[in-house]
């Protein structure tokens, strides 16, 4: 067979490994390629590490990771944001193991030197041991650089990186339309579901921009809403799109009608958000603020994939991180308003509680067909993964970008040309 | 002093829940519970305000129905790949007892058996019963998950 990958030897092919309308079936479990992942892209471009309402307050942090490094996002004495590499610089403990809280400072456990919020090093026991050796200015943790976009984090190794706007490009019109989900309110996390599934982590990358499996993996949830609400998820057929924004990154829009949610406030309000309206009322909020909120509050009609591993799915941030070449755990952040009325932040907990996360009516499902994915991957030693959907009927968007139908595979395509051009580098 | 009779009581009833579930009897299930009942298997096991925070699973009576349905209908290939689940309640103790409601706390083993791999999934496990003659409704069932705050698999059945 003339295309034929020598997967053994993989230091490697990558240039007839994904090809425009394939990818070959090893990208989902060579170890080597995994490894190689972590070094050439995770190391090597702008990856998410939060939202800025999740260190609110001075003392404020959070643990993420950047592909196999322990970071902390904190929040100083000056209330400016810091990523700092969660390892301490004696002998490399972690220095922080919560998910997110409160502190005044980070203290290795193993021999008590203790780091404050801005990283700088501030204590350490019976000093008079390193009278000479080094200054304690010397050994911060290690800080990132990072960047911020509307409230999103995204932080990197890559010192001589591009700048973040310039990399997130044709994605912050969209970004910009997904935070205007918080309904007249700043935008604020208000928790995650956090699972793994035994699979890789583009499989999941994928999946973000898969439309297509939707009224298959997810006909029990569509058995589960109201008739109306059931219309709207019926999207395959309707005006939507998938669109190819350059540098991995794309945006599917599945419900036209809700990619603006500024726009049509005069619509009618829908009847299983009546209830939530009438309480918005009574609690004295104006006919304009309660159709604000309304309107936000199922969330945006499209999924914002971002090349690796953030998506502004619908409602809700998707985060991944990749555990390692079978392995990978996903977080799905909840959204809602910052000193928004109680009953639409509750409402935006309950959609959320409905669809995502490990008993959710959707998210289980998914991570059934994922799994099924990378056990099926490993049959046969030459096979390919189709990418081709939609391929003969792709446009020009208004912006310029190329586009394909709302169940193409357009997205996906994207991102493997972004993996293909890192990995060659 | 404990009332042994109430605890065997209690214990007879969740105990009856228990196998429900694991027997996916989830209509007679349904049967178990008040009208204003709630289910919750909230993310962090310490938290107490479940209205205001995220769940696993935050269902009164039309999401437990609605869930119920999901895991009956076969559309939902998550739920077919679970063979079954075998679950223990033990460690029964009384926290609550007024004319009105008995809150028991109790530890739940589960484990499950998807794709031929076992898993478990500890939890301390609290009931607030309605008393109703001599038999008891479920007023409030909260699964607190011991490793709710870190990161948990598909669970394709109710806990």
């Amino acid at each position: 067979m003339s295309n034929k990958i020598d997967v053994k030897n993989i230091a490697a092919d990558y240039e007839s490994m994904v090809k425009p309308d394939k990818v070959h079936t090893s990208l989902y479990s060579n170890p080597e390629i995994f490894e190689e992942e972590l070094d050439k892209i995770f190391n090597n471009t702008w990856v998410w590490v939060g939202h800025e309402s999740e260190v609110p307050e001075v003392g404020s942090y959070k643990t993420a990771m950047i592909g196999r490094h322990s970071v902390i996002v904190s929040r100083d004495r000056k209330r400016n944001i810091h990523v700092l590499l969660n390892r301490c610089r004696h002998r490399a403990a972690t220095v922080c193991e919560g998910k997110k809280g409160k502190t005044k400072s980070f203290m290795c456990p193993y021999h008590g030197w203790g780091y404050s919020l801005d990283g700088a090093l501030r204590a350490i026991p019976k000093p008079e041991e390193y009278e000479g050796v080094f200054d304690k200015s010397e050994l911060p943790l290690i800080s990132l650089r990072f960047e911020t976009y509307q409230g999103l984090i995204f932080a990197t190794f890559k010192e001589d990186i591009q700048p973040l706007e310039e990399f997130l490009g044709g994605a912050k019109k969209w970004i910009d339309l997904f935070v205007k989900q918080s309904g007249g309110f700043p935008l604020k996390v208000l928790g995650d579901h956090r699972f793994r599934f035994p699979g890789n982590w583009k499989i999941q990358l994928e999946n973000t921009t898969d439309a297509y499996h939707f009224p298959i993996v997810h006909k029990s949830f569509v058995s589960s809403v109201d008739e109306q609400t059931a219309d709207i998820f019926d999207f395959l057929d309707g005006e939507g799109h998938v669109e190819d924004l350059g540098n991995g990154h794309s945006v599917m829009v599945m419900i036209p009608e809700l990619v603006d949610l500024e726009h049509d406030l005069e619509a009618p309000i829908p009847e299983r958000f009546q209830d939530l309206a009438d309480e918005l009322a009574a609690e004295g909020h104006s006919d304009l603020e309660v159709r604000r909120m309304v309107r936000a509050v199922g969330g945006s009609g499209f999924n914002l994939n971002l090349f690796p591993n953030v998506a502004c799915s619908m409602a809700f941030f998707r985060v991944l991180a990749p555990v390692s070449v079978n392995e990978t755990e996903i977080h799905h952040v909840a959204l809602g308003g910052e000193g928004a009325p109680a009953a639409f932040n509750q409402m935006r907990l309950r959609l959320h509680e409905h669809f995502q996360g490990p008993m959710g009516f959707g998210t289980p499902d998914d991570a059934e067909a994922w799994e099924r994915v990378q056990k099926g991957s490993q049959a046969g030693n030459e096979e390919w993964i189709l990418l081709n959907r939609g391929q003969n009927h792709l446009t020009t968007s208004p912006d310029g970008n190329v586009s394909g139908a709302v169940c193409s595979e357009t997205g996906m395509r994207a991102a493997y040309q972004q993996w293909k051009k890192m990995m060659i580098a | 002093m404990t009332d042994l009779s109430l605890l065997n009581q209690v214990t007879a009833f969740i105990n009856t829940e228990a196998d429900m579930l694991d027997f996916q009897e989830y209509n007679e299930w349904l049967g178990l519970w008040s009208d204003t009942g709630v289910y919750v298997v909230p993310v962090d096991p310490k938290e107490t305000d479940f209205a205001n925070t995220l769940n696993y699973a935050y269902d009164k009576a039309e999401m437990r129905r609605l869930r119920v349905n999901r895991l009956l209908s076969g559309e939902a290939v998550s739920t077919q790949t679970t063979d079954k689940t075998v679950r223990g309640l033990s460690r029964f103790r009384i926290l609550e007892d007024s004319d009105s409601h008995v809150t028991v706390r109790c530890a739940m083993y589960l484990s499950e058996c998807r794709h031929g791999n076992l898993k478990s999934y500890p939890a301390d496990v609290t009931y607030k019963l309605a008393r109703t003659g001599n038999d008891f409704q479920i007023e409030e069932k909260v699964v607190r998950l011991q490793n709710a705050d870190a990161y948990l698999s598909s669970i394709g059945y109710i806990l």
